[in-house]
């Protein structure tokens, strides 16, 4: 009698939209999926809803006037977008800048690093429903935002780096302050495996979900924690070294099978190798100047000599106004470094001119979220938001 | 050693589509044709660029060049921890390129950008459509000679007026 | 009912953590669903492709209904001057409260929200009616 019933009863494909507003996805992504029941049979994804023109904005725009804006792309990080930026700009201009900067820089970024991770580990853990995670990460990050807005004046959007060093220097006892916030960091850390690594119901639901492969990960331009988990062996800080990292010792994590508890394995791993690098430079920080001297007509003078001095306000109105400014050479510079999602780097192109002639950034949110269609398939639709989140995609830097 | 290796090789397998061979800041720039670029690419590929990290557009209008637009293409070697940008020149009438979805699937979306913005086309390309602007979008931004302020297109929407009867509230 | 879109998204979600916490002024229910909630808080840019999304959302709230433009990019375009972002919602959407900076401290949020419960505190029934029952 049942198998009758069966037989009668024909299914049609059901076309879901998951919407550019949800609560589910990380910002505003659309994906329009066919479902078989609950699983899914195909995804298309669409993107472009939080386009806003940065490549546009940065024609307009001064060398030293765009670092505000590289802020805004990978907001969970942005200290990290500013430095690539100056990095590039200075290998465009052929500067070196002090040893002070370097290390304050790779502090930065590595507190950048523990922040983007935590967030991403809580949103995963949140729409998976476990909200401890979200709560015990966010309360950290609220010390670090502390410890941003002591070095760099606010919380998100720092703006930080010029272009041949820092803005400012970080005030006394900021180093105290950070090895209390790494060892809070460290505790959350610990509480955060204990609640999720032997937990039944997270190996359920992120065990063999999403796997990528080898060869999958190479053709598909991933980088960062998401291939380093499915076994691909490259981290530009140890394999392009860049900026002072040579002088670190720390360790790169990998996992072998590619799923989604891989990931979150591997950013909690490079969470403690975080803490590790941030005490490291704190250790060995030499003293100096953290901006290059203005003689050379590419950076802004120290705030005090521009009030106080002739010189100052002069070389400051060398760089700053609209009929001087900065004469790069003309040519074109790209700078890979490791965010916290993978390669990011800015190409600039330049012709001369005090604004640069095309500024491009290499998102590591697009290449790593282009997998995802393959991803999907075969899979149920609750598996969805496990696998969005391990992505970490940040919807500011997919679109610019 | 693989760099030099390489375009050595390339210079005497293709020497019709090869342009010229610079070098700034350190990092080498091979310019190639742009209907060539696909047999290039794929040479490559087999020496060891296995990695295609970034494939962007240059509007070349007021900074001159060979042609108006040119691809660039940056390559990685994992094995080396080698780069190399290729660059491909198009002129800007009915402006296409082979596209190179065939050899690395990353090639997809970020040709869409290309298409989007510059108005490229990629022969060989499984699905070409608008990816960053609405799709009934008219124009290509990023072009020289597009205005950064847009064609008003951003003032195009309906004005929803408040409920019934409600004024607007001062404190 | 958040609707996140950029970096101000991010602030929204520390106004809910555990440091400054929303819920101690009476909004700790956030939900998704335009049908079930009365405040829409735009924090983030709105782009040309997202508008239709926020006019829909919009409309599909229930009276009464308040709106709150959070940051500088919702209430005014932002340092964002270029050809794909709207240049204030308020162009489009009837505001009520706006909340200046980029992004704004969570503080600035929690003050926002309490203007709008004052404002409520301030209104008649006269204001829903029509005006030919009176």
């Amino acid at each position: 009698m049942t198998r009758a019933i069966e037989q009668q009863l024909e299914t049609d494909r059901m076309i879901l939209n998951f919407g550019p507003h949800h609560p589910a996805t990380h910002g505003t992504l659309r994906i329009i999926m066919e479902l078989e029941g609950e699983t899914v049979v195909k995804a298309t994804p669409e993107i472009g809803y939080l386009h806003s023109g940065f490549e546009k904005l940065g024609e307009d725009l001064d060398f030293n006037q765009y670092i505000t804006i590289t802020d805004r792309m990978n907001y969970l990080s942005p200290l990290c977008n500013n430095v690539a930026y100056a990095l590039s700009a200075e290998k465009l201009m052929d500067l070196e800048v002090s040893k002070r900067t370097e290390y304050i820089r790779v502090l930065m970024c590595e507190l950048s690093r523990i922040a983007d991770h935590l967030l991403n580990v809580g949103m995963l853990a949140v729409d998976l429903g476990a909200m401890t995670a979200f709560l015990y990460g966010f309360r950290v990050r609220e010390d670090i935002y502390d410890l941003f807005e002591i070095a760099t004046g606010t919380r998100l959007t720092t703006s930080y780096t010029l272009v041949g060093g820092l803005m400012r220097d970080i005030p006394e006892g900021f180093d105290k302050a950070v090895q209390k916030v790494l060892e809070e960091v460290e505790d959350v850390a610990n509480d955060i495996e204990t609640l999720l690594n032997k937990n039944r119901i997270w190996h359920d639901r992120t065990k063999n979900i999403g796997i990528i492969s080898k060869e999958d990960a190479i053709t598909y331009g991933i980088s960062g924690p998401m291939a380093r988990a499915s076994g691909i062996d490259w981290d530009i800080r140890v394999n392009e070294s860049y900026s002072i990292y040579e002088d670190f010792d720390f360790d790169v994590a990998i996992a072998l099978n590619g799923d989604v508890f891989d990931r979150y394995l591997v950013r909690m791993e490079e969470i403690r190798q975080s803490i590790k690098i941030c005490r490291q430079s704190l250790d060995r920080m030499p003293t100096g100047n953290v901006i290059i001297d203005p003689d050379f007509g590419f950076s802004l003078p120290p705030k005090d000599e521009v009030y106080n001095s002739i010189e100052g306000l002069i070389y400051h109105f060398e760089v700053t106004m609209p009929n001087r400014g900065m004469t790069p050479p003309i040519g074109e510079a790209y700078v890979p470094t490791e965010s916290p999602n993978g390669e990011l780097g800015y190409y600039i192109v330049s012709d001369g001119n005090r604004t640069p002639y095309r500024v491009r950034t290499r998102p590591p949110s697009l290449m790593n979220y282009s997998i995802f269609s393959k991803l999907i398939e075969g899979h149920m639709l609750s598996d969805a938001p496990a696998i969005l989140g391990s992505i970490n995609v940040i919807a500011g830097e997919l679109d610019r | 050693m693989l760099i030099e290796q390489t375009l050595a090789q390339i210079e005497e397998k293709f020497p019709n589509s090869i342009l010229e061979n610079t070098e700034f800041a350190g990092e080498q720039i091979l310019h190639v044709k742009g209907q060539h670029i696909l047999k290039v690419l794929t040479s490559l590929k087999a020496n060891g660029f296995n990695f295609l990290a970034d494939l962007t557009a240059i509007d070349n209008l007021t900074l001159g060049g060979y042609e108006r637009f040119a691809v660039s293409y940056h390559l990685l070697c994992h094995k080396t921890a080698d780069r190399l940008t290729v660059k491909a020149y198009v002129s800007d009438k009915k402006p296409s390129l082979p596209s190179v979805e065939s050899l690395w699937k990353t090639a997809d979306w970020q040709e869409r950008e290309v298409f989007d913005l510059f108005g490229i086309k990629f022969k060989g390309h499984p699905n070409l459509v608008r990816i960053m602007n609405p799709d009934d979008y008219d124009g290509h931004p990023l072009r020289k000679d597009y205005p950064r302020l847009g064609r008003k297109e951003r003032y195009d929407f309906p004005i929803v007026d408040r409920g019934i009867n409600k004024q607007k509230r001062t404190e | 009912m958040p609707f996140g879109t950029a970096c101000c998204g991010i602030e929204f979600m520390a106004v809910l953590a555990a440091r400054t916490d929303i819920s101690r002024f009476g909004a700790e229910a956030i939900r998704f669903s335009p049908r079930q909630s009365d405040l829409l808080i735009v924090a983030g840019r709105i782009s040309i492709k997202m508008m239709p999304v926020l006019i829909r959302i919009y409309e599909q709230m229930p009276e009464p209904k308040w709106v709150i433009s959070m940051g500088a990019c919702a209430s005014t375009g932002g340092v964002f001057d270029t050809y794909s972002v709207i240049q204030g919602i308020d162009n489009f959407i009837p505001v009520d409260v706006y909340v200046p900076g980029c992004p704004p401290r969570p503080e600035g949020v929690v003050e926002s929200l309490m203007k709008i419960q004052n404002l409520i505190d301030k209104e008649k029934l006269s204001d829903y009616t029509l005006s030919s029952s009176k």
